[in-house]
């Protein structure tokens, strides 16, 4: 059976892009377009949901993708273009159908070129849908370019003061992470005579790359792509492109940048490092995790200090994702607790962080500026939009009941048997969490109000095309804190084998015992 | 000792079970209709935005009673428990999985009441406190969320469910101390308490990890053929010093939760908020979670933590009473009387007087939110008197401006007196019942362990200051002369049935009568716990940890010896007490400014709290945590940024020079250089149009040729 689900997904916002380029379109029709191309993408990402079988594994398995496309690209390299999906690859193809209609409704304002905006933003939404479907390697590079160059020129042109230095920043940072990946990809090539991520792995483990030893091939391979993946993340100490890119980027690129984008770091680590080279990520994971537990503390920390709101949630994104790098540093075929709630944390972070960004957004194009300290009192001014805000920030510091609880919880409950000390270290993340966020809220919205702060007249309630685009996600946060088994249904087969997989030694000893 | 608890587990749902989801989920119900709604009811009558919550909280109150008269007057089983469980969160590993589910026992029957009903006599007590107020109706709906996290708490049958519960009441506390969220103190009292809270929760985590990972389950009792946590620690699977570590960090949650020293500092604070969220909250339900939760890990609680337990909780008992009897904010005195009261609940707990500490759990509820809301009555008549005088700056909340209120206010005075009788430990009403059990509890400890001998030096000493600071309280607020007569003129006459019905129900619960007669004779004689229903039904549970049980069954034969000796010290205590406060501050034969004089730093310490507040935000906070904070992110800045902004200015050094040796010594010797470069200049030109179609034509060809490149 043919399926064109996913070439849908990845191609149709690339017609809305041409389209809107045709000269006879209006530009002020740009966004209509770039709003019906992406919501129909979203609507077979449910129908695919709907018909997803939750007890297909993937990971390592050809034949347990699902909505496989396979054909022959371009046969004397034998590179396929072939895509298929999995529990770690669907929640964030949904993330990402779910949020580029969000962000085509956050930009709706934007009057400069936005027939340039909503087609770069198009191909965008292509670059990352096609990214977390490949399964080839070569395609997945390709579509991981196809997504930097739209989001350079996103942030370079419609950005803030600052944009050239951002875009050039973010660009150079993440080429330089890809020029690594393409060096390992070549050499994974030359090795093996495939970019097929399921060859690959069959490959290594018939010991293609050879034994693992510290200086050999896998470890420089490991550390070559692992760098490449954390810029992306943003790990500690390559975090830094993040809160200028953020500041710079207008907020529905920021929401794409933080809620899709940084996942892509991971998923990669997990799609293409873990299971290719499953020893040397045994011998780095120790490393991950300590690297986790300083994205943690450090970025809360950052946060803390930070004075522009929108430079605070950037930084709150690196100690969220600090939890995923902890979460998929715990190997135990045992205790999959780290491993799920990590998968889950990048989903849930996407949509949590997408709430903090849109609303930073709402408020930056009232007031024109972000200074937390030139706001004060809000709540009574403002009531609704504080009360999306208490929602979004108490979704973002764990309250149990919204999302970012279970998944932080059983990231814990993962690291806390393999890293206890590492574990005891990060769990005061969840105080420092608390303590920006609340420290924020109070001097936003608490206090007397402040008729002074600049702008103040501007200052109106959310209207109700911004409350549109925060509701859709709040549903999923709450929906998902209460009831977190549609998710985990998901997404437990592929965690379990990817588990199995990166630990053969002991997967196999598990299957002997329950014989 | 009673045998083991029954099994009594259900597979399809209970009656009881039915309702007790009903009683939790109503309050949710009526917060979300109260949040979205709440606005526009208001607006048509400010009564009809608190149709809702009162149904949801009445009918709680009726399905409550319904439970409660099942358990305690039909079955009258100590051993009773149903529990319903569903599994909540899968693995890729079947037999790991968390689930949520209900246990009903005595002790959750009782807590139900307590809850539905203390909470329903709020909401009628706010109906008149907070009319007029601009948010009214989102008053009442954080009053429901409360009520529905309060209830979920006491209902959950595992550990899980209860952490969940546990920081959603840590939500409503935060919105409802914030409530006023304009005053500035108000802000800071709310985020003061969860993060205080959110402190103590670390520990708790860390707690329920331990015994998560080392168990593999969090459920407490055992469900048919699945072991809950007190099975497997008493086959040994967790034990020793883990076991320890796990009860003690579990206790940190109680620490932060009930205000336990040294992370008391916020509910002081807390009294913020409006004062019948104080006695709903943060008096009678919220705060006594932790000694709640203590109680239900009791059972796999080793010698050495309640060790720790017993000491905290005395020592807070003390301490927070060495603060209340030099304070003269009225809801200040009440507050650090409550983190006393609390010390005692935990000292009780870890002395192993299991039952009398849950008992003042529920004595305490009754007497202190009528406390609370007596002095909410006060506030309430004071400032209207001060409203219409046209008084902004007089404090309605300081003692010193009251004084012979009991003619304005006889219900109040009437009830706030009763209740005070019940705290400082009169006998003939509840709390001296309670009070005395614990008391007893911690000098049976020390009898048999004399090493601690402080522990009931610090409960009667404690006691001794409950009876001083309480009748202080009724002697400057009720008695004597008016301190400001304007005041006193301008209040005409009590107020409304909503404030003193609820008064008067909490006060009459404060009798000794409701919780003492099993039989007639320890009716009249009163002054005897241990016929009490209460004590039957709230029996000792099995002890999972083979130490504490010999511990306990040691400790039971100094119980009976200490009983009698423990009544007399604490009467003699509390007469002191009152005494003394009566000739200090009504018969002003003894000078309280001379005494404070006398007492020197001790009365500078006490009346500042000790300076605790002080040194945690300055010290901790400003000198330690914002310091840091600001340095790591100037490394992040200047170094971490730094190295890479230094790193892009080498490569265009570095390319400068290449570019300048390409020009100078390579087109030289190529000699094209001029046409060259100007061939370069005017591609390039042509490149950037400055029009973003064109920039997106360029990207898709740059990909195409990238890609071409590649494959050729």
């Amino acid at each position: 059976m043919y399926h064109w689900e996913l070439n849908f997904i990845t191609f149709f916002p690339i017609v809305g892009a041409l389209i809107i380029l045709l000269p006879f379109i209006a530009k002020e029709h740009a966004k209509w377009i770039a709003l019906f191309t992406t919501i129909p993408p979203f609507f077979v990402a449910i129908m695919m949901y709907l018909n997803y079988d939750i007890a297909l594994a993937g990971i390592n398995d050809a034949n347990s993708m699902q909505y496989v496309i396979n054909f022959p690209w371009i046969e004397k390299f034998n590179i396929h273009y072939s895509m298929g999906i999995d529990g770690l690859s669907y929640p964030l193809i949904f993330l990402t159908t779910l949020l580029c209609p969000i962000c085509v409704l956050a930009a709706w304002k934007i009057d400069k070129m936005p027939k340039g905006f909503f087609s770069l933003f198009l191909l965008l939404d292509t670059g990352m849908a096609g990214t977390f479907a490949a399964t080839d390697f070569f395609l997945f590079f390709v579509f991981w370019e196809v997504m930097l160059l739209p989001m350079y020129f996103l942030i370079g042109i419609w950005g803030g003061p600052r944009k050239e230095y951002a875009a050039i920043k973010f660009f150079l940072y993440t080429l330089f992470g890809s020029v690594f990946m393409l060096l390992v990809m070549a050499a994974f090539y030359i090795k093996t005579g495939t970019f097929d991520f399921f060859e690959l792995m069959a490959k290594s483990k018939e010991g293609v790359f050879g034994t693992f030893e510290v200086g050999g091939f896998q470890f420089w391979a490991y550390l070559g792509l692992f760098i490449g993946f954390a810029i992306k993340v943003p790990m500690f100490p390559f975090h830094t492109w993040l809160p200028d890119a953020h500041v710079e980027a207008p907020t529905s690129i920021s929401v794409i940048l933080a809620g899709v984008l940084l996942k892509m770091g991971t998923y990669g680590i997990l799609r293409i490092i873990y299971p290719i080279l499953p020893e040397a990520t045994q011998y780095f994971a120790t490393t991950v995790a300590v690297f986790g537990a300083i994205n943690i503390l450090y970025g809360a920390c950052c946060a803390m200090a930070q004075k522009d709101l929108k430079k605070m949630v950037a930084y709150s994104s690196v100690s969220h994702m600090g939890y995923v790098l902890l979460g998929m540093s715990v190997l135990s075929v045992n205790n999959p607790a780290g491993m799920t709630g990590a998968v889950m944390q990048m989903f849930n972070h996407g949509t949590i962080t997408a709430m903090l960004f849109l609303l930073v957004g709402v408020i930056y194009d009232r007031a024109h500026h972000r200074e937390i300290e030139g706001f004060g009192g809000l709540a009574s001014h403002v009531p609704v939009y504080a009360g999306f805000t208490t929602f979004a920030f108490f979704a973002a510091l764990g309250l149990p009941g919204l999302s970012g609880f279970i998944s932080e919880a059983l990231i814990f409950v993962g690291s806390w048997s393999t890293y206890p000390t590492i574990t005891l270290w990060s769990v005061f993340g969840i105080l420092l969490g608390a303590a920006y966020l609340l420290w924020t809220m109070q001097r936003v919205f608490m206090g007397k109000l402040n008729t002074e702060m600049k702008h103040f007249k501007d200052i109106v309630e959310i209207s109700g095309r911004e409350k549109l685009t925060l509701i859709p996600i709040g549903i999923i946060v709450l929906a998902l804190g209460i009831y977190p088994k549609p998710m985990l249904d998901l997404i437990n087969a592929s965690v379990g084998r990817l588990l199995e997989v990166v630990n053969p030694a002991v997967a196999e000893q598990v299957s002997q015992v329950i014989k | 000792m009673p045998e083991t608890i029954t099994q009594a587990i259900t597979s399809e749902l209970s009656r009881n079970i039915q309702l007790s989801i009903w009683i939790l989920l109503l309050p949710l119900f009526s917060f979300l209709i109260q949040i979205i709604f709440g606005k526009k009811m208001q607006a048509v009558n400010p009564a009809f935005a608190t149709i809702l919550p009162f149904a949801a909280i009445f009918s709680g109150l009726a399905m409550s009673t319904v439970i409660f008269t099942d358990l305690v007057v039909n079955r009258y089983d100590p051993n009773h428990l149903e529990v319903w469980d569903f599994s909540w969160v899968f693995f890729a590993i079947p037999q790991m999985k968390i689930s949520m589910g209900i246990m009903i026992d005595n002790m959750t029957a009782i807590m139900l009441m307590v809850v539905t009903l203390i909470s329903s006599l709020v909401h009628l007590f706010s109906f008149e406190y907070m009319k007029g107020d601009p948010r009214f109706s989102r008053f009442y709906a954080f009053l429901s969320v409360f009520s529905f996290s309060m209830l979920g708490l006491v209902l959950s049958h595992s550990l899980f469910g209860l952490y969940i519960f546990w920081e959603l009441v840590g939500l409503s506390s935060f919105l409802l101390i914030g409530f006023w969220f304009e005053k500035d103190t108000a802000a800071d009292a709310c985020k003061k308490a969860f993060l205080t809270n959110r402190i103590g929760d670390i520990g708790m985590f860390l707690g329920i990890l331990i015994v998560f990972i080392t168990v593999g389950t969090l459920v407490l009792p055992s469900i048919g053929e699945s072991e809950g946590v007190y099975a497997l620690v008493e086959k040994g699977e967790l034990a020793g010093t883990m076991l320890t570590l796990a009860g003690i960090g579990l206790f940190c949650g109680a620490i932060g939760k009930s205000a336990q020293f040294p992370l008391h500092v916020w509910l002081p604070d807390a009294m913020e908020g409006p004062t019948p969220v104080s006695a709903l909250i943060h008096a009678a339900t919220m705060v006594a979670a932790g000694v709640y939760l203590v109680a239900r890990i009791f059972p796999i609680l080793t010698p050495d933590s309640m060790l720790v337990i017993a000491y905290i909780g005395g020592f807070t008992a003390f301490f927070a009473a060495t603060i209340a009897i030099t304070q003269n904010d009225i809801k200040k005195v009440l507050a650090y009387s409550t983190i006393s009261q609390l010390g005692y609940m935990i000292m009780g707990l870890g002395v192993g007087a299991y039952s009398a500490a849950f008992f003042h759990l529920v004595t305490h509820a009754m007497f202190k939110a009528c406390l609370f809301l007596g002095s909410g009555s006060v506030i309430h008549a004071m400032h209207h008197a001060l409203h219409h005088l046209h008084d902004h700056h007089t404090d309605p909340q300081d003692m010193r401006n009251m004084g012979g209120l009991k003619n304005k206010l006889p219900i109040t005075y009437g009830t706030f007196l009763i209740a005070t009788c019940a705290i400082a430990g009169v006998p003939f009403f509840s709390g001296f019942l309670s009070k005395d059990a614990i008391l007893a509890g911690s000098l049976a400890f020390s009898m048999s362990h004399t090493s601690h001998f402080i522990l009931p030096v610090f409960g009667f000493g404690a006691a001794l200051m409950t009876a001083f600071y309480m009748f202080r309280i009724i002697w400057m607020t009720f008695h004597g002369e008016p301190q400001k007569k304007e005041i006193y003129d301008e209040i005409h006459h009590e107020n409304p049935i909503q404030i003193t019905l609820p008064l008067m129900i909490l006060a009459g619960l404060s009798f000794w009568i409701w919780w003492a007669p099993k039989d007639i004779l320890s009716f009249i004689v009163g002054a005897n716990a241990e016929n009490s229903w209460f004590l039957h039904l709230i029996a000792l549970p099995k002890i999972a940890v083979a130490e504490t049980h010999e511990l306990l069954e040691h400790l039971e034969h100094y119980t009976h010896a200490a009983h009698i000796p423990a009544t007399v010290i604490s009467l003699i205590v509390a007469g002191t007490g009152i005494l003394a406060s009566y000739l200090m501050y009504q018969k002003k034969s003894l000078s309280a400014d001379d005494w404070a004089k006398r007492m020197g730093i001790l009365y500078t310490l006490s009346f500042n709290k000790y300076y605790v507040d002080e040194f945690y935000v300055n010290v901790l906070v400003k000198g330690f945590l914002l310091n840091l904070n600001n340095l790591l992110a100037w490394t992040d800045r200047v170094i971490v940024d730094g190295i890479v902004n230094l790193t892009a200015s080498l490569t265009v050094f570095v390319s400068k020079i290449s570019g300048l040796f390409d020009k100078y010594v390579v087109d030289l010797l190529v000699n094209a250089s001029g046409f060259s470069m100007r061939a370069a200049g005017m591609v390039l030109t042509f490149f950037q149009t400055g029009k973003a179609q064109n920039y997106f034509a360029f990207t898709v060809l740059g990909i195409l040729a990238l890609l071409t490149m590649i494959v050729m």
